[in-house]
């Protein structure tokens, strides 16, 4: 069911931020790391960025890669076991449920959006890398795709709440994001090579000060964002 | 209520911050709790505090009122992606099964921001006479088409020198016919009207006679991150 054209348009409608799925809600740990004032300024932002798809964002794109080939192949027997494993992968209760409740909603618009019977699959609450993984699977997007359609959403998410939380200018922003362009896309790379594999194998990459952090927001009652 | 209820009535409350949506909310839980089997959706700028007023406002059991975050971007949280407030009124409904009425307050905002006809079937717009007297002829999508309009705290009237009766006309001026509700609490015949009106529809939506209208978008405008979400949308 891969597209002859290569799905790049499937991909970007899967990508694009006005997705009605809800992530705008989120910063994806960068307002907690600001409110602790370990970033300041933009090259804190970019530092933060870089880890966070080094981490978090590799971590994503592995499981949505593997979600997505297992989905292509109308074998979701093991997705329990994927969700297990991304659960060992994630320590903070916190952002197992941010994740969990990010995948729902993506589930509840992209069955709306484009009907597949796998979606009804996925159990209550599966985790955000893993639906995108099948919504890749269910347009015609192979894993790569799928990889690098978490890791945009990862990364752009986060650098679009700095407009909100930090003194910037958008355009440095963006700026940042056009120099990660090549990091995501090597990233993209080793999730799919990975994705073939066993699921205790997936990388499992870790940031546990972003763990600590996603638990400090949670006990915060001013915020802006849900995590 | 009755067998051919699909599902409850979702009704909006929208409107700009301080007019009173909570405490519209609050005095319609009170008046019709006995009623109706009910739940409330808050959707706060930041932190959950509108949740929290209606907790310890004790109007309803507190697990039936929930607060959804909407990222600072409120106005986008009820027309936009409408995701996070459908799932959390699903949840209620499937959660206190049957439910005659589910509430959705939006985060207080400008005066364009209304909600989408995917989310409710029916949208209060809560003006305030303490705002100013001239708001209500501004006009706007809530103002001219929201179901019902309401221009809230009459009791400040003579403390702010706004004209009730002017600011109701001027109300029923851009409407277009459509209904104008002075409301006060400290005016219990004010409440009974609402209370009434909310019942009305309620009969409505359960005999299947309720067509949700869709007052319009808001007016265009831009995000730095996102240059035309104005569109993203239809427009019939």
């Amino acid at each position: 069911m891969a597209r002859a054209a290569g799905g790049s348009a499937a991909l970007l409608l899967l990508a694009d931020g006005r997705l009605p799925a809800g992530g705008y809600a989120h910063s994806g740990g960068l307002e907690p790391a600001v409110t602790a004032g370990r970033i300041t300024d933009m090259a804190g932002v970019e530092r933060f960025l870089i880890g966070r798809a080094e981490t978090a964002g590799l971590t994503a794109a592995a499981f949505a890669a593997a979600a997505c080939s297992r989905a292509a192949r109308d074998d979701l027997s093991d997705l329990s076991g994927l969700e297990a494993e991304l659960d060992a992968r994630i320590p903070s209760p916190e952002l197992r449920t941010v994740s969990r409740n990010l995948g729902r909603q993506l589930r509840r618009a992209m069955a709306g959006i484009h009907p597949h019977p796998h979606y009804a699959t996925l159990g209550a609450a599966p985790h955000q890398p893993i639906v995108m993984g099948v919504a890749a699977a269910v347009l015609g997007l192979g894993p790569r795709d799928a990889a690098l359609a978490i890791l945009h959403e990862t990364n752009s998410g986060a650098a679009a709440a700095a407009a909100k939380v930090l003194r910037v200018d958008p355009f440095e922003v963006h700026a940042i994001l056009a120099r990660m362009a090549d990091r995501l896309d090597r990233l993209a790379g080793e999730a799919a090579a990975a994705a073939a594999g066993p699921a205790c194998d997936l990388p499992a990459p870790a940031s546990p000060l972003a763990d600590i952090a996603a638990e400090h927001h949670r006990r915060t009652h001013v915020r802006l964002f849900a995590s | 209520m009755t067998e051919k209820t699909p599902r409850s009535l979702r009704l909006g409350v929208a409107g700009p911050v301080g007019t009173g949506k909570s405490s519209v909310i609050a005095t319609l839980c009170r008046h019709l709790r006995d009623e109706f089997a009910l739940g409330v959706i808050t959707n706060d700028i930041y932190t959950d505090e509108d949740a929290r007023f209606l907790k310890s406002a004790g109007v309803l059991p507190e697990e039936r009122i929930r607060a959804v975050e909407t990222g600072a971007c409120p106005h986008t949280a009820i027309r936009d992606d409408v995701t996070m407030n459908l799932m959390a009124v699903e949840d209620m409904e499937r959660d206190f099964a049957p439910l005659d009425i589910v509430l959705v307050e939006s985060g207080g905002d400008n005066l364009t921001a209304t909600f989408s006809p995917a989310l409710v079937d029916a949208q209060l717009f809560v003006l305030d006479v303490a705002g100013g007297g001239d708001v209500a002829r501004k006009g706007g999508p809530g103002i001219a088409r929201a179901d019902l309009l309401i221009i809230n705290k009459i009791d400040l009237g003579p403390h702010v020198d706004v004209d009730v009766a002017q600011m109701v006309a001027d109300a029923e001026g851009a409407r277009e016919g459509k209904p104008v509700l002075a409301l006060s609490r400290k005016h219990p015949d004010t409440i009974e009207k609402l209370c009434d009106w909310v019942r009305q529809l309620h009969a409505a939506h359960a005999a299947g006679h309720h067509t949700p209208v869709d007052p319009g978008p808001m007016a265009p405008h831009h995000h730095p991150h996102d240059s035309n979400h104005a569109h993203g949308h239809s427009h019939d």
